[in-house]
């Protein structure tokens, strides 16, 4: 309609300068974090050179990184079977997750039976699992993804149930006047409703799902970065542990902007008026 | 003589409660075929609960509620209806939001968006159907709404306060805009307002309720010639229908009214 006319203009954000902006605006606001990083491993570095401390209780960055030009050719298996582990016990902790959540959201008891169960088995410490696991389903991959699993899935069913519980009432009501079975209702708002709930428990998961794996890898595995912290600390290379810490935190971190990506173009109306995507 | 397309006879309704409410205290009510209906009453005073006995939301305590013939207690889905806010689903494009209705009474896809995509002109929104409900302003929101609840394959159309949360000069040009729309479509318009010159620009009859518990306190027929400009206000038979109106709303304040 005419009089909307003025509105064109306020609806569509951004031009084509926008996303170079963007990029350089995280550039920009990610930059005081490296700068600190960069700053604590220079004093790291200097500590270690003033106060000659012994390799074997703290090696300096540049003996770490001597180790891994030394070492880095044994790390690519071990991360590959980490990474692995991670990855599939949080698809895992995803699929056990959401069909909890629904249980629970949708049956009355199954939210009093369930709910006080998934509390305490949070209760029960991963590295004591662990052992158990191994003794059950043996030292193979399955029981890295039952610990992965099993330290993923809460966060993803208790942000889920909220996801579902959020959902607006009145959008029900509308859908359900539709003629919508439960089934309709569900796929309609329900799970959209819970989209962005769901994805905030994964990020959480995703962030705790290689520490996970290196627990697990830890009590008894063939490969994997935990089983190679634990032959480095056997054979006193603390530089090659850091190394393996390393290699965990950028996993973790690649695991959890991973999930991010994915959260944006599952839901993408979350982020329509940051994209400057418009409608003419 | 055809079946009436809604007929409501002796509703009664109570919200259970610590306190309870009673909102319906028999209402009856009819519109026939074709016809746009209005609903005037107070704020509060229960025409939303018709609205939602009508979409078969709400079962009533006693009373018949009918859908072309068919009780709409525990049955959802005879009426197109459009609910206060325009709940658009924020995860649908706006074109996703319109077939939304269809869609779900089975309406196949593509034939739903073709038809969506024909009437986005005449709802205002050419040009938007890829748009996020989040980028609309409210009159379109208010418009989109409105194509989701035509696009519902229904004869009978429940439209509670459209137009309530727009402003004043928007709302005028939705009441023109209405009227086109309704008169190209043929379809039985049930319309909750507050508003007694809405009413009168949009209906060719107008209802009147009493504050809660409700009843009708009066029933006026309109037959002014169509399409009515919004210059029709200061007609003198329109003013005169105009104080008809809010002497039956005041009637229906006043502690002994007549029903």
């Amino acid at each position: 309609m005419a009089a909307e006319a003025p509105l064109i203009e306020r609806t569509l954000p951004g031009g084509s300068g926008r996303l170079l902006s963007r990029w350089g605006g995280a550039a920009w606001q990610y930059m005081p974090a490296v700068v600190l990083l960069v700053a604590l491993v220079g004093l790291w570095e200097l500590l270690v050179e003033v106060l000659d401390t012994r390799p074997y209780i703290l090696p300096a960055p540049s003996a770490i990184w001597e180790a891994l030009l030394d070492k880095g050719h044994l790390l690519p298996n071990h991360i590959q079977a980490t990474a692995t582990e991670a990855v599939l016990g949080l698809l895992a902790a995803a699929v056990g997750g959401v069909i909890l959540a629904v249980l629970i959201s949708s049956i009355p008891l199954a939210q009093r039976v369930l709910y006080p169960i998934i509390v305490t088995s949070q209760t029960v410490p991963a590295i004591v699992l662990a052992p158990l696991l191994i003794v059950w389903v043996g030292i193979g991959l399955e029981s890295k993804l039952i610990v992965v699993a099993l330290v993923g899935f809460f966060p993803i069913v208790v942000s889920t149930v909220d996801g579902l519980a959020s959902a607006d009432r009145d959008m029900v009501a509308l859908v359900r006047s539709m003629g919508a079975s439960k089934l309709g209702v569900l796929r309609h708002v329900l799970v959209p409703s819970a989209v962005p709930g769901f994805f905030a428990g994964l990020k959480i998961a995703a962030a705790y799902s290689v520490i996970g794996a290196v627990i697990a890898e830890w009590v008894a595995a063939k490969e994997g970065l935990g089983i190679f912290i634990i032959r480095s600390q056997a054979s006193f290379r603390i530089d090659q542990i850091f190394v393996a810490i390393a290699v965990i935190a950028l996993l973790s971190i690649a695991l959890f902007v991973a999930v991010h990506l994915l959260a944006r173009v599952a839901s993408p109306w979350k982020y329509a008026n940051d994209q400057g995507e418009n409608g003419s | 003589m055809s079946e009436a397309a809604v007929a409501i006879r002796g509703l009664r309704h109570t919200f259970p409660g610590d306190r309870p409410v009673e909102v319906l205290d028999g209402v009856d009510l009819e519109a026939a075929p074709g016809a746009f209906v209005s609903l005037v009453g107070p704020s509060g005073c229960g025409k939303s609960t018709l609205l939602q006995v009508l979409a078969g939301l709400l079962a009533p305590d006693a009373g018949e509620s009918l859908i072309e013939g068919r009780s709409t207690v525990g049955e959802p889905g005879l009426a197109a209806f459009m609910p206060q806010k325009d709940l658009l689903l924020p995860w649908r494009k706006a074109i996703g939001n319109a077939v939304l209705g269809a869609e779900i009474a089975g309406t196949p896809k593509d034939e739903a968006r073709e038809q969506a995509m024909s009437l986005l002109e005449r709802f205002g929104l050419a040009g938007f159907e890829e748009s996020w409900p989040s980028q609309l302003s409210g009159g379109m929101r208010q418009r989109l709404a409105l194509l989701r609840t035509f696009l519902v394959p229904r004869h009978v159309l429940l439209l509670d306060e459209p137009f309530g949360a727009l402003d004043a000069i928007t709302r005028r040009e939705m009441h023109q805009w209405l009227q086109e729309v309704w008169a190209s479509d043929a379809r039985t318009v049930l319309f909750v307002t507050h508003d007694v010159e809405e009413a009168l620009i949009l209906s060719d009859e107008v209802y009147v309720m009493t504050p809660r518990p409700a009843q009708i306190a009066a029933r006026l027929a309109i037959d002014y010639p169509r399409p009515r400009l919004p210059s029709i206000v200061t007609e003198p038979e329109f003013v005169a229908d105009k104080a008809r109106l809010l002497a039956a709303l005041d009637g229906g304040l006043s502690p002994e009214r007549s029903a």
